[in-house]
C-alpha cells in the first residue's frame, strides 16, 4: 500500500496517463478474503468510496483499465478473485485518504469475517 | 442520514420474493435507505395489490423520492397505478425502474445510500439491464 499524496497546485497540464496524476492519490491491495469482489464486498467498496469527494477509480492493473469506484453496478462487474491486486487512483481534495481507506477496506477484508474454512494464507 | 436518501420499494407477486430481497437489501446496504416491500394480493395468493403498493411507497417515503422495483407484468402496472393515485405532490418523485427485482433493488439501495439523486439512482438499477 502506497498511497501518496502530492502537494496541490502547480497542475502542469500533464496528459493523463501512466504517470501518478498531479493532485492525486494512488494506491494498491491484495484481495485475500475467499470470495474475492463479489457482491457484498462491492456494496461496500461503493459506499465507502461515495463518503469521498474525491473521483475515484479501480483498476485491475496498475495501467487500469479503470472503472468507476463509486458505481456498484461497474465495480460488481468486475468480478476480481481472491488473490487478484485491486489498484485505485483518485483524483480531488481529498484523493489521499480515499485511497488509503480503500485499500485499508480491501487489507481487512472488507471486514467479512471468514468463519472456519478458508485457507487463509 | 436517512432523511435525506432516496427510499426503495420492492413490489412482488410472492410476499417471500418481495420480503427476502428486502432482507438482502438491509444485510447488504445497511439501514441508511428507507425500505419496505409489497408482495401478493388482497387475498394473501400470488399477485399484487395496488393499496398495499401505496402503502409500501408511504412506508419508504423520502423527500428524495422512492424508486420502486418490481418483477413480472402485474406488479409493474400495479405499481404504476399506485403512483399515479399518488398525491400529486408526491407522484413526481416516484419512478418505477426497469431493471431486475433483486439485484436492482440492492444496487439501487448502494445508489440511495451514498446520497445520490432519485435519477441518478434509476440510472444506476438500470444499468443492470440488457443493453
Amino acid at each position: 500500500m502506497n498511497a501518496t499524496s502530492h502537494p496541490t497546485g502547480g497542475s502542469a497540464a500533464g496528459p493523463s496517463g501512466a504517470d501518478a496524476g498531479e493532485a492525486g492519490a494512488r494506491g494498491s491491495a491484495l484481495l485475500t478474503n475467499a470470495v474475492g469482489l463479489h457482491a457484498r464486498p462491492s456494496v461496500k467498496l461503493t459506499q465507502l468510496a461515495k463518503s469521498f469527494a474525491a473521483a475515484i477509480e479501480v483498476g485491475l492493473g496498475a495501467e487500469g483499465p479503470w472503472v468507476d469506484a463509486k458505481s456498484p453496478v461497474k465495480i460488481m462487474r468486475v468480478k476480481a478473485g481472491k488473490g487478484t491486486v485491486l489498484h485505485f487512483r483518485a483524483e480531488g481534495p481529498d484523493a489521499a485518504a480515499a485511497v488509503a481507506a480503500l485499500v485499508a477496506l480491501v487489507e481487512r477484508r472488507f471486514d467479512e469475517e471468514e468463519s472456519g474454512h478458508g485457507d487463509a494464507p | 442520514m436517512t432523511a435525506g436518501n432516496v427510499g426503495i420499494v420492492i413490489v412482488s407477486h410472492s410476499p417471500k420474493v418481495a420480503e427476502g430481497a428486502a432482507d438482502m437489501v438491509r444485510q447488504m446496504v445497511g439501514a441508511a435507505v428507507p425500505l419496505a416491500w409489497a408482495g401478493g394480493n388482497a387475498e394473501g395468493g400470488l399477485g399484487t395489490d395496488v393499496a398495499a403498493i401505496m402503502a409500501a411507497i408511504d412506508a419508504a417515503w423520502s423527500e428524495a423520492g422512492v424508486a420502486v422495483l418490481v418483477d413480472l407484468g402485474g406488479a409493474e402496472t400495479n405499481s404504476e397505478m399506485a403512483v399515479e393515485m399518488m398525491e400529486e405532490g408526491r407522484r413526481d418523485r416516484i419512478v418505477v425502474c426497469n431493471a431486475p427485482i433483486v439485484e436492482g433493488a440492492v444496487i439501487a439501495a448502494t445508489e440511495a445510500s451514498g446520497g445520490s439523486p432519485l435519477d441518478v439512482v434509476r440510472r444506476t438499477a438500470e444499468e443492470l439491464s440488457p443493453v
